[in-house]
C-alpha cells in the first residue's frame, strides 16, 4: 500500500506530468463535434499515483490518448496543454513524440493479448523498444529484455523470450507488457484499465507490480480505471470524471470516506460490500452515462442525480456549474453536494465505515 | 504422528520443481509452424502437396523421364488425314498429328505450364503487394490513389485484359507471363490493403506506437507480418487460375509460338481439330491442367484454413 508519506512528498517536488485545460473534441464533416474531454487540468509528481475514475465513455481513455499523443491527426481537435518534464506536448512534433514515448513515458493498455503482435516472440517486441531508444547492441537488448521479464515476475524469462503471446497466461502477457512499457525507465507510466481483462487474483499481483515499480522508481503513474477496488489499493489522488470533465477531486481517503459529489457517492454505493450484510440491495446509479446532457445547461449528471434542484440547471445556456475548490485539496463541481455531518472520517452518507477508510 | 513422510515430501518437491517447467521442444511455436503442424496431419492438403510435389518434380526432371524428344516426329508414314496413331509399344500415350510422342510433350508441358504459372503469379504478387502496402501504410490521398488505380484494372474483364496485354507485348511467353500478372495485381493489392487497415487500427499497433516505435518498423515489423496469411494463401489459389488462363491464352493462340516449349494449353488448341478422331490429345493435358489446379486449389484451401485462428480446433 502507499505510504500517505509518498504523496505529501510527491506534492512538494516538481510534477512530472502537467495537464491543464485539455479539450478533445471529435469533428466530423456533416455531423455534431462530439467533446470528448473537456477542460480537464491534473498534475503527477514523481513516485504519486493518481486515478482517473469513472464510468465506460466519460473519457478518461481518450484524456490518455490525448496525453501520450496518440489520436488520430485527421477529425479530432486537442487543445489545452500537456506538458511533460516542462516540454509542451500538444502541437510538438510526430518524431518529438515518438521519442518521448516508450523512453520517458509509457502505456500499459487494456486488453493484454491484442496489444501484443501475435506473429512476433515476446522477447523481440520487449527488445525493440531497446533497441528504438537506447542504442544496444542486439545482444544487448536481449540480455537487458531478460532482465526486464525477471524484473516483472515472469519466471524462466531466458526461455520466455523466445515465446509468442498465444503461449503466455494473460497475467504473463500483462507483465510482458508492463516489461515493455517499464523497458526505458519512463518517468511516467499510464495504466488504461490494466487489470480489467484479468481474473481477480491476477489483478492483485499486477496492481502489487505497479505499485512497487512506483515506490521504486520514483515514476509518475496515472491509474486509469472504473474499479474502486483499484483506486483504494493503489492512488493517492483521484480524480474523478463525468461526460468528459472532471467532477470531483480529493485524497483517496477524503473520497471514500466523504464523497460529496453524488455521482461519486453514487460509484461508491454501487460497489457490493462484504460488511453490508445478505441481502442488502446495491444502489446503482439511474439511468446510464448516455443519459448525460450537454454541460453547459449546467450539470451533466443532473438527469440521473438524486440531489439534483432546479438550479443545476441553468437559465442561462452556456453557464456550466464550475469546478470549485472543496475544503483543504479538493475540489468539487456540484451545487448541491452530499453533506457530511461533523465527522471527518469512519462515518459517510451510508452510515458505515468507506472502503477506503477500512484500509 | 509426522505429517508427511521424507519419501512423499520428496516426491511432491519433485512433482512441484517439474510442473514449472515446459515440455521440451515446446518454446515459441509461431503461428506459421503450428500451422504447418497441422497441415502436415491433414489428409486433404498432404493430398494436395503431394500433388504440386510430383508435378514440380517431373517439371524439374523433364529431360530425365521423358521418354523421347518431344519435337522429334515419328511414326509420320503412319499418319494420314482421319488417322492418328494410339498408343503402342514405344509410345505409351501414342502421338499427335505430327507425330511428336505425346507423353513426352506432357512431361516437358508440365515445366512450361509450371513456369508460367510460378512466374506470373510472383510477378502479380510483388506488384500487387507493393500497391497494397503503400495504399495500406500510408492511407489518405495515396491510398485513393492507389486503390482507384486497381479498381481501373480490376473493372476490365481479367481474360480480356490478358489478351489485350498480349496482343500489345507481342507473341512470346513473357508477355504470356506479364498478362496474366497483370490481371492478378488488383487482387494482391486489394487484398493486402484491406487486411493492414485492419491491422493497423488493432491494438498492438496502437501499443508499438505508444511505445515510440518508428513507423517504418510498425508497418513492416508488426502490420504486415499480421496481414500476410491471406494474401500468402490466395497466392496458392491464383497459381491455379494463372495456369488455366496460361492455358486459355494459348487456346486462342496468343501463347508461346516456341515449338520446342511444349505447352498444356497449347497442346489443347492444336488437339481440337482432332477432336473426331483421338480425343485423347485433348483430353491428356486437360487433365494434366485440372489435376495440377485441383492440386494448388486443396494446398490453398487448407492452408487458408490452418492460418486462420478461427478455424482452429
Amino acid at each position: 500500500m502507499v505510504q500517505t508519506g509518498s504523496a505529501a512528498a510527491g506534492g512538494l517536488a516538481t510534477p512530472v506530468l502537467e495537464v491543464e485545460d485539455l479539450a478533445v473534441t471529435f469533428a466530423r464533416r456533416g455531423e455534431q463535434p462530439t467533446r470528448a474531454v473537456d477542460g480537464v487540468s491534473f498534475s503527477v509528481a514523481p513516485g504519486e499515483t493518481i486515478g482517473l475514475v469513472g464510468e465506460s465513455g466519460c473519457g478518461k481513455s481518450v484524456t490518455s490518448l490525448a496525453v501520450m499523443g496518440l489520436l488520430p491527426r485527421r477529425g479530432v481537435q486537442v487543445t489545452g496543454s500537456v506538458r511533460l518534464d516542462g516540454q509542451e506536448l500538444i502541437g510538438a512534433p510526430d518524431r518529438v513524440l515518438r521519442s518521448l514515448r516508450g523512453a520517458d513515458m509509457g502505456m500499459v493498455f487494456q486488453d493484454p493479448l491484442s496489444s501484443l503482435n501475435p506473429t512476433v516472440p515476446i522477447g523481440t517486441q520487449v527488445a525493440e523498444v531497446l533497441l528504438e531508444h537506447r542504442e544496444m547492441t542486439k545482444a544487448e537488448a536481449r540480455d537487458e529484455a531478460t532482465r526486464l521479464l525477471d524484473r516483472v515476475g515472469i519466471p524462466d524469462p531466458a526461455r520466455r523470450l523466445k515465446e509468442y503471446p498465444h503461449q503466455l497466461s494473460g497475467g504473463m502477457r500483462q507483465r510482458a507488457l508492463i516489461a515493455m512499457s517499464l523497458a526505458c525507465s519512463p518517468r511516467l507510466l499510464i495504466a488504461d484499465e490494466p487489470t480489467t481483462a484479468l481474473d481477480v487474483t491476477i489483478q492483485a499481483q499486477i496492481l502489487e507490480l505497479l505499485r512497487e515499480l512506483v515506490v521504486d522508481s520514483g515514476t509518475a503513474l496515472v491509474m486509469i480505471t472504473h474499479d474502486l477496488g483499484v483506486v483504494a489499493g493503489l492512488c493517492d489522488r483521484v480524480h474523478v470524471m463525468y461526460a468528459g470533465k472532471v467532477i470531483e477531486t480529493a485524497d483517496r481517503h477524503d473520497l471514500f470516506a466523504r464523497p460529496r459529489q453524488p455521482y461519486t457517492g453514487g460509484l461508491l454505493a454501487s460497489v457490493p460490500r462484504l460488511d453490508s450484510g445478505r441481502g442488502t440491495p446495491l444502489t446503482p446509479i439511474r439511468g446510464s452515462a448516455a443519459d448525460a446532457i450537454p454541460w453547459a445547461e449546467g450539470c451533466a449528471f443532473a438527469p440521473r442525480c438524486d440531489n439534483a434542484q432546479d438550479d443545476c440547471l441553468t437559465e442561462v445556456s452556456g453557464s456550466t456549474v464550475p469546478l470549485e475548490p472543496d475544503g483543504p485539496g479538493r475540489e468539487l463541481r456540484c451545487r448541491h453536494p452530499l453533506e457530511h455531518p461533523s465527522a471527518p472520517a469512519g462515518a459517510s452518507a451510508f452510515g458505515t465505515d468507506a472502503p477506503g477508510a477500512a484500509r | 504422528m509426522t505429517a508427511l513422510g521424507d519419501v512423499k515430501r520428496q516426491r511432491i518437491d519433485e512433482l512441484a520443481a517439474r510442473a514449472g517447467q515446459l515440455p521440451a521442444g515446446e518454446g515459441g511455436l509461431s503461428l506459421t509452424r503450428s500451422a504447418f503442424r497441422r497441415l502436415r496431419r491433414d489428409p486433404v492438403a498432404i493430398t494436395g502437396a503431394v500433388i504440386v510435389l510430383v508435378f514440380l518434380f517431373v517439371a524439374a526432371f523433364a529431360p530425365l523421364l521423358a521418354p523421347r524428344d518431344p519435337v522429334s516426329q515419328y511414326l509420320l508414314s503412319e499418319i494420314r488425314p482421319g488417322l492418328i496413331p494410339g498408343a503402342r509399344e514405344g509410345f505409351p500415350l501414342g502421338v499427335d498429328n505430327l507425330g511428336r510422342d505425346l507423353l513426352s510433350r506432357l512431361i516437358y508441358g508440365a515445366r512450361q505450364s509450371l513456369l508460367i504459372g510460378v512466374v506470373s503469379t510472383v510477378l502479380g504478387l510483388v506488384v500487387g503487394m507493393t500497391l497494397g502496402v503503400l495504399a495500406g501504410a500510408f492511407g489518405g490521398w495515396v491510398d485513393t490513389v492507389v486503390m482507384r488505380f486497381v479498381d481501373i484494372i480490376l473493372s476490365i474483364p481479367g481474360l480480356l485484359m490478358a489478351i489485350t496485354i498480349s496482343v500489345l507485348l507481342g507473341q512470346n511467353q513473357y508477355a504470356l507471363m506479364i498478362a496474366i500478372a497483370v490481371v492478378q495485381v488488383p487482387v494482391f493489392a486489394r487484398l493486402l490493403r484491406g487486411s493492414m487497415l485492419a491491422q493497423r487500427g488493432s491494438d498492438y499497433a496502437v501499443a508499438a506506437q505508444a511505445l515510440g516505435v518508428k513507423k517504418r518498423r510498425i508497418v513492416f515489423g508488426h502490420v504486415l507480418p499480421n496481414s500476410l496469411s491471406p494474401v500468402i494463401v490466395q497466392a496458392t489459389l491464383s497459381l491455379a487460375t494463372a495456369i488455366i488462363e496460361a492455358a486459355a491464352l494459348s487456346y486462342l493462340g496468343l501463347g508461346d509460338p516456341d515449338i520446342a516449349r511444349p505447352e498444356w494449353g497449347a497442346m489443347l488448341a492444336n488437339a481440337q481439330d482432332f477432336l473426331s478422331i483421338r480425343p485423347a490429345l485433348a483430353v491428356w493435358p486437360a487433365m494434366c491442367i485440372i489435376v495440377v489446379a485441383l492440386g494448388f486449389t486443396l494446398l490453398g484451401e487448407r492452408l487458408r484454413e490452418a492460418l486462420d485462428p478461427k478455424f482452429r480446433r
